[in-house]
């Protein structure tokens, strides 16, 4: 029968590119080059401001950091301002993430409405979210709304640019066959438009899971008692550099674990797509 | 002939689209087209490139209208996308996220089956593809044939009266082209299904129909009407070796003036 067709099909996992690299890889190499980048770079910190007369009020040396992070779990009761920033950060990501994705969807289906409504949404696009942070607190005071609405507005943009873009680019062809077999627009929407979309949504969150932390951030820098950014502010104040340092730090392990947080959500959504060899 | 209801009609079908530009004139894809497919015949719809027939296939299928004239499915009018209508494309339209069993039941989603005899159906169809064993995989694990063959399950599986092929071989290599149409003519003469077969490629043309019906250039009419009347509908390969097949291929090359074509 049609043998050709079937054995010059189902391609196994290809090991034939690079073999010898991806065994080098896979091994315990890469995994120890990038920590020995780590040691060296640490060592740096550690050892050559010093040797070139750097003061400690300028850049801490490595051993400086571990003490005041130490100091600041003991003394300042850090664990409530990680998690302060961490779950404000995620509810940030949440909302904003679904407020973009919704807006992207209903202006994806309505090209009118999204003609009528785009310069609007580039003008909000090119405006610096950050800088409402003080108009929220006029409006709202000290508490945990200015910053949760300045993160929210910083998700909400990438997300829904690139659901609208995905709706734009959507396969013509496979919506005239959903609609060829008499399926409704709400069939054609959830069988065709909103599972093609799922690549450039994990995308639009990949970005929005970076940029939480940064409004978060930049809400407690502006006015805020609690959170990381409040530390950074108060650490400024008390001229205490090392204390900047290590809530730099920390939002930063707080931006990485959700960035990995979403791409391994990406990976299991999307795992029908052939994975490029890494 | 005695006198049946064909499964396609298309009466004086004419198609019109605005003009692009401002003044310029509305731009005619076709022109009082007239033909008819029977009732488990395989029809193939040749001619030059932009000559309209990808018109044909949105107007049979029911998702345009024509500007004038009708288009009949068994004797009714259409008006709409039709269940009866199965359409296949160059690109296999498969969902990716999809695995070949999900997306054989996609166009079975749209009407009121029990998942029994949805199941039945699945199952039939990958039977007939010959695709049980690759049920659970995913579009990509695929090759461009098998993949072609799963648009063919999925399209059959709705149990239409008429298929529309639409240059469904025209992706594929040379080899695996081949094979395909050999595939496809078992599958659609085992199917006894009705099928109208749009491609440019003259010798798939002879290889697979019993009627072959040529169009002009834009506005697209049909200039010429050929009863291939060969054996072996089910075997392209072995009918493409009889003397009468390259006869007529000739022949078709004649009729789309192909012959003294000074470049393409």
């Amino acid at each position: 029968m049609s043998g050709a067709v079937e054995s010059a099909a189902a391609p196994k996992p290809s090991r034939a590119f690079g073999g010898a690299r991806r065994d080098w890889a896979g091994s315990l190499m890469l995994p120890a080059a990038t920590l020995s980048v780590a040691v060296v770079v640490l060592l740096a910190w550690q050892f050559l401001p010093p040797a070139f007369g750097v003061p400690k009020y300028v850049i801490p040396t490595v051993t400086d950091l571990v003490a005041e992070m130490g100091r600041m779990w003991a003394d300042e009761d850090l664990a409530q301002h990680v998690v302060s920033t961490a779950v404000w950060s995620v509810v940030g990501f949440v909302l904003g993430g679904l407020f973009g994705a919704v807006f992207g969807y209903l202006l994806g289906l309505s090209p009118l409405w999204e003609k009528v409504l785009s310069p609007y949404l580039l003008g909000l696009q090119i405006a610096p979210k950050v800088a409402f942070a003080p108009l929220f607190i006029m409006w709202f005071g000290y508490n945990a709304m200015p910053k949760l609405l300045v993160t929210v507005l910083i998700v909400f943009f990438p997300i829904l640019v690139n659901v609208l873009q995905s709706m734009r680019v959507a396969d013509r062809d496979l919506v005239n066959l959903a609609r060829a077999y008499s399926m409704s627009r709400a069939q054609v929407f959830w069988k065709v438009l909103f599972p093609s979309s799922m690549p450039s949504l994990m995308a639009g969150l990949r970005i929005g899971a970076t940029l939480a932390v940064i409004g978060i951030t930049v809400g407690e820098v502006v006015g805020s008692q609690v959170g990381l950014g409040y530390l950074i502010v108060y650490g400024q104040g008390a001229a205490n550099t090392a204390m900047v340092f290590n809530a730099i730090i920390l939002l930063t392990v707080i931006g990485i674990a959700m960035y990995w947080a979403v791409a391994a959500i990406e990976a299991r959504v999307l795992h029908y797509i052939p994975r490029a060899v890494a | 002939m005695a006198r049946t209801v064909p499964a396609l009609e298309m009466q004086a079908v004419t198609r019109r689209f605005p003009a692009r530009e401002r003044g310029a004139l509305p731009f005619t894809a076709i022109e009082r087209l007239s033909f008819h497919v029977a009732p488990g015949e395989f029809v193939a719809l040749v001619g030059p490139s932009g000559c309209g027939k990808s018109t044909v296939l949105n107007l049979v299928s029911g998702l345009d209208r024509p500007s004038e004239g009708q288009v009949f499915l068994s004797g009714e009018e259409v008006t709409g996308p039709s269940s009866h209508v199965g359409f296949m494309l160059q690109k296999d339209l498969l969902l990716p996220w999809r695995s070949i069993r999900r997306n054989v039941e996609f166009g079975l989603e749209a009407r009121g089956l029990s998942a029994a005899e949805r199941a039945a159906r699945i199952e039939r169809e990958l039977r007939r593809c010959r695709l049980t064993d690759y049920a659970e995989r995913y579009p990509h694990q695929l090759s461009g044939g098998q993949r072609q063959r799963a648009a063919l399950a999925r399209t059959l599986a709705i149990e239409p009266s008429l298929v529309l092929l639409d240059e469904p071989f025209s992706a594929l290599d040379a080899q695996t082209k081949i094979l395909l149409q050999r595939s496809f003519a078992q599958t659609i003469s085992a199917s006894g299904v009705t099928t109208l077969l749009i491609t440019h490629d003259l010798n798939e043309a002879v290889a697979m129909a019993d009627r072959i019906l040529v169009m002009s250039e834009r506005p697209g009419r049909i200039v010429e009407e050929i009863a291939v009347g060969l054996p072996d509908r089910d075997n392209p390969i072995a009918r493409q070796s009889m003397p009468r097949a390259q006869e007529l291929v000739r022949h078709l090359l004649h009729a789309l003036h192909l012959d003294e074509a000074v470049d393409a």
